[in-house]
């Protein structure tokens, strides 16, 4: 189908693009960012917004780069950015792996890491990863600038705490240590699907034991989170088959699969344990 | 819809410019077929799914029914009429007719576009990533192998300089 109409705004800057989204949200103004999910979206007649705020065109929002301990990540940032390492160290060529599995190629030159993290699909690798670093979300509107921590931030299926008229600006990444071990897998039935569920895991070796573990599962739940069980399972622990095989074990049991028509909550739940520990078996090698 | 929503934008395609008034509603797949009449470019499930709208914008393979027409004023698009010169098919278009990489054609204009956009950045791409790449575009006839064998065959026999300037 084709979307229906809409008023189209172009805006040069942040200022002008918060200001025309707090004047037309409550018509269902919504930003336009990559439209690779927000078009489809259109095109179904699921959404049919009044105004559409198209950021593409804004000054200053294209930027990944470090500043301090951050990696500063604007809405205008595409997916194609990481295919390449954005920054010298692990997590630059952590997100360079994890970019491989989001869509299909020509849908990552247009797509946006920020526009998947507003958009919220639970199957979203950049929400997976953003929820295992402890990302802060910068949000902005005409009432001025609001920090929301990551676990703050998901809500449920395609649903957050950014208010309507609030621009998600841009999001940091805390950067970890240098010797910081990372491991992404995810399943899904196709190249290019979301998945059906996927583990994004970090962690330190420190005098031969995991230091400040992270576990997050992403696609399985209704938001991706941050697993504490899985991470009490490796905390301290030498690195090896015990340690993960009870983290992979812990994540299964704390997970809430959701259940779909061709996708039961056992399989989610068997398909959460294998990623974790495979996840973990990657990260050490 | 009123005139008053509308957009006056100029699109570059294939070297030529095509100054049009668009609907903002009208996506890019829909612009450069029905206003600027080059229906080469198809349009299979006008959700992003199965590639067949896919062209170049600014030298990069993207869906044109993922995006409005009125994006892209000023960009450069190509499209697969512009792929044969001067009476003389493009290499790709030589290779997926000898290696049977079409059957109905129905999405050859997309995968065309995908594998200009993929070689003139890759030239030298292996085999497993060219496969993993032309995986986002969808074919109902031909199973894919020749598709992927007349892309191969481009790639070994031609360098990147070559590829530029074909
Ligand atoms: C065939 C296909 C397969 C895909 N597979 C995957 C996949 O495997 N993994 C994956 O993660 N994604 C996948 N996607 C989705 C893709 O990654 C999108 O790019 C992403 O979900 C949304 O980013 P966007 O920039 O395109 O946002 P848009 O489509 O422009 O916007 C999406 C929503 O977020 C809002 N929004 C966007 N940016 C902002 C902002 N800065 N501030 C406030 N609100 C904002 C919009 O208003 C809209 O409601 C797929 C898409 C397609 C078409
Ligand atoms: S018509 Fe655009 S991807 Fe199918
Ligand atoms: S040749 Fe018929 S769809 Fe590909």
């Amino acid at each position: 189908m084709k979307p229906a109409s809409f008023t189209y705004h172009a805006p040069a800057t942040i200022d002008e693009a918060v200001a025309l989204l707090g004047l037309h949200a409550p018509d269902d103004g919504r930003i336009l960012a990559g439209g690779q999910s927000l078009v489809p979206t259109m095109a179904f007649r699921l959404a049919r917004p009044g105004h559409l705020v198209d950021i593409n065109g804004v000054a200053g929002l294209d930027r990944v780069e470090r500043v301090g301990d951050d990696l500063i990540i604007g809405a205008c940032v595409r997916h194609a950015a990481f295919h390449q390492p954005v920054l010298d160290g692990p997590l630059g060529a952590f997100l360079s792996v994890v970019v491989r599995d989001i869509a299909h190629y020509p849908i990552r030159q247009r797509g946006t890491f920020c526009g998947s993290v507003a958009h919220a699909d639970p199957a979203s690798e950049w929400c997976a990863v953003t929820a295992m670093l402890d990302a802060t979300i910068v949000a902005q509107s005409t009432r001025g600038e609001r920090l929301i921590p990551v676990a703050e931030f998901f809500q449920g299926v395609m649903t957050t705490s950014l208010e309507d008229d609030e621009l998600l600006r841009e999001i940091r990444l805390p950067i970890p240590a240098d010797d910081t071990r990372f491991g992404f897998c995810e399943f899904n039935r196709r190249a290019g699907d979301f998945a059906i569920a996927m583990a994004a895991v970090s962690y330190r070796v420190e005098n031969g034991v995991m230091t400040n573990p992270h576990v997050a599962i992403g696609g399985a739940e209704d938001r991706a989170r941050r697993i504490n069980d899985a991470e009490q399972a490796l905390a301290g622990k030498p690195p090896g088959p015990d340690a993960f095989l009870a983290a992979a074990d812990a994540a299964a049991a704390a997970v809430d699969p959701m259940e779909d028509h061709a996708t039961s909550a056992k399989y989610r739940r068997d398909l959460v344990r294998t990623l974790t520990r495979r996840a973990l078996e990657q990260a050490a090698q | 819809m009123t005139d008053q929503n509308k957009k006056d934008i100029t699109l570059t395609i294939n070297g030529r410019d095509y100054d049009l008034t668009v609907d903002p509603r009208w996506t890019l797949a829909d612009v450069i077929r029905e206003h600027c009449h080059l229906t080469g470019t198809h349009i299979g499930c006008e959700h992003g799914v199965c590639g067949a709208c896919t062209v170049l914008l600014d030298g990069e393979p993207i869906r044109s029914c993922l995006m409005f027409g009125v994006q892209a004023d000023g960009k450069q698009i190509r499209t697969v009429e512009g792929l044969a010169k001067d009476g003389k098919f493009h290499p790709l278009q030589e290779a997926f007719m000898e290696t049977h990489a079409l059957q109905c054609g129905f999405c050859t204009p997309g995968f065309l576009m995908l594998a200009t956009g993929i070689l003139e950045k890759q030239p030298d791409i292996s085999d497993a990533e060219l496969e993993e790449l032309l995986s986002s575009n969808l074919c109902r006839c031909t199973g894919y192998i020749n598709i992927v064998k007349a892309v191969q065959t481009v790639r070994d026999k031609i360098g990147r300089d070559q590829m530029r300037t074909a």
